[in-house]
């Protein structure tokens, strides 16, 4: 085995050797490459993790900003109806003072007619005993020759339109 | 495969040969530049050229980028499972570790040997490469151990709840085989890549001696080895990952032995 017949003459340049080469892969490799690459591939772990962070984060913000939309969107809504009532309300309101008014202003005119109809009625009545009285007077001296006065024939007209 | 006169020999495929440099010395210790020396050099470019591919730092990966992220990420996971966030600063280590000894018993592996007067190497074969390399984690245990939790650090060895009659006795097996830890980590890997590549030569030699003894024999021993050589190299191959993987494993969990003790 010459791993060991020849290891007394050998082991020198073996160690020798060994050492340089492995001391240059360690110090070489091991401590100058490894790190920045370990470095990298972190920065790179970094990078996804932050890049998911966000990515949630984003992912919120919509589901917010939807929620806000659904929000104002209701409020909207029902600001609308409640407007819409009032001015439903509003209305009938108006209508009805409308209506009072016009009813008011009828029940004035009806009442307005009422009177002058009355006023009408007893003038029309007034003149009845007039022209009753003259019709009276007039007749009482055709038929009867006497002359009656003017307030005798009006008050027996009175007396008569009184009876009947 | 040095096939002389027909013998094949297995073992030669782990015979180190200086390649050049073969004076130089350092306090007396000769540091020739051997065929191992070079396919540890290979192991550290290929580890190099494979990183470079993932230094474009872009947020999103190209294939190369995600590869090496996938090694880095593998490690980093480990380190974090098992010893938690004090981990991280043994990272860099166990990922140097896991990367050498998988890139070299995978160049061990490749098929270098097609090309005339090249023969592929296993740096991880030899028992003083995993050897060093047990014994360098085995010393930051120790070291990162006593730095942290002092002398506390022989709490390691005692479980909790253990009767106090039996206290010498368990802090004397715990402590055999805390020690042991090292060897058996050296060995495991030594031993895995050892084996694994015998059994490959020798097939490879039944391959090649049954063909050499005529259509009859090859038909008998050839095929049959060949078709088994193919399983083997697939098994060896996930030998290959494994057996890192277990090395930096390991690590890991003795390391978190040294800094959360129990």
């Amino acid at each position: 085995m010459p791993q060991i017949a020849q290891i007394l003459e050998t082991y020198a340049s073996q160690i020798f050797w060994l050492l340089i080469v492995f001391g240059l892969i360690y110090f070489g490799i091991g401590k100058a490459m490894l790190p920045k690459i370990e470095a990298t591939v972190e920065a790179r772990d970094r990078k996804i993790a932050d890049d998911l962070e966000a990515a949630k984060k984003a992912h919120a913000d919509a589901d917010q900003t939807e929620e806000d939309y659904r929000a104002k969107i209701d409020a909207a809504r029902a600001a609308a109806q409640k407007a819409t009532q009032e001015a439903k309300a509003a209305s009938a309101v108006e209508a009805e003072q409308r209506v009072k008014a016009a009813d008011t202003e009828l029940a004035a005119k009806t009442a307005d007619a009422d009177a002058r109809i009355a006023a009408a009625q007893a003038q029309a009545l007034a003149g009845i005993e007039d022209v009753a009285a003259d019709a009276a007077q007039e007749i009482v001296s055709k038929v009867s020759g006497v002359a009656v006065s003017r307030d005798q024939a009006a008050s027996a007209v009175k007396a008569a339109l009184a009876n009947g | 495969m040095a096939a002389e006169g027909g013998k094949i020999d297995p073992m030669h495929q782990f015979l180190i040969e200086p390649l050049f440099g073969r004076t130089w010395e350092i306090a007396g210790y000769n540091i020739a530049f051997t065929n191992s020396a070079l396919f540890m050099v290979v192991t550290l470019a290929l580890i190099w050229v494979f990183m470079l591919g993932g230094m474009k730092r872009a947020l999103i990966p190209g294939r190369w980028q995600a590869a090496v992220e996938g090694f880095t990420g593998f490690i980093s996971n480990m380190m974090h499972a098992n010893i938690g966030p004090k981990g991280k600063a043994f990272t860099p280590y166990v990922f140097s570790l896991f990367m050498f000894i998988l890139v070299a018993n995978l160049v061990g592996m490749m098929p270098i040997g097609i090309v005339p007067g090249l023969h592929a190497f296993t740096v991880t074969s030899h028992l003083t490469v995993t050897g060093v390399l047990a014994i360098i984690s085995f010393s930051i245990v120790l070291i990162v151990g006593f730095a942290k939790h002092g002398l506390h650090f022989f709490s390691l060895f005692i479980p909790h709840g253990t009767p106090v009659p039996m206290i010498p006795l368990i802090f004397l097996i715990e402590l055999f085989s805390f020690l042991i830890r090292p060897f058996s980590l050296g060995l495991r890997l030594f031993v895995a890549m050892t084996a694994g590549h015998i059994l490959l030569k020798v097939l490879a030699g039944f391959v090649i001696n049954g063909l050499n003894a005529g259509a009859g024999i090859a038909a008998i021993v050839s095929l049959p080895s060949f078709i088994l050589m193919i399983g083997i190299t697939l098994l060896e191959l996930l030998v290959c990952a494994i057996q890192a993987y277990v090395f930096a494993l390991l690590t890991s969990l003795y390391l978190n032995d040294a800094i959360n003790l129990h």
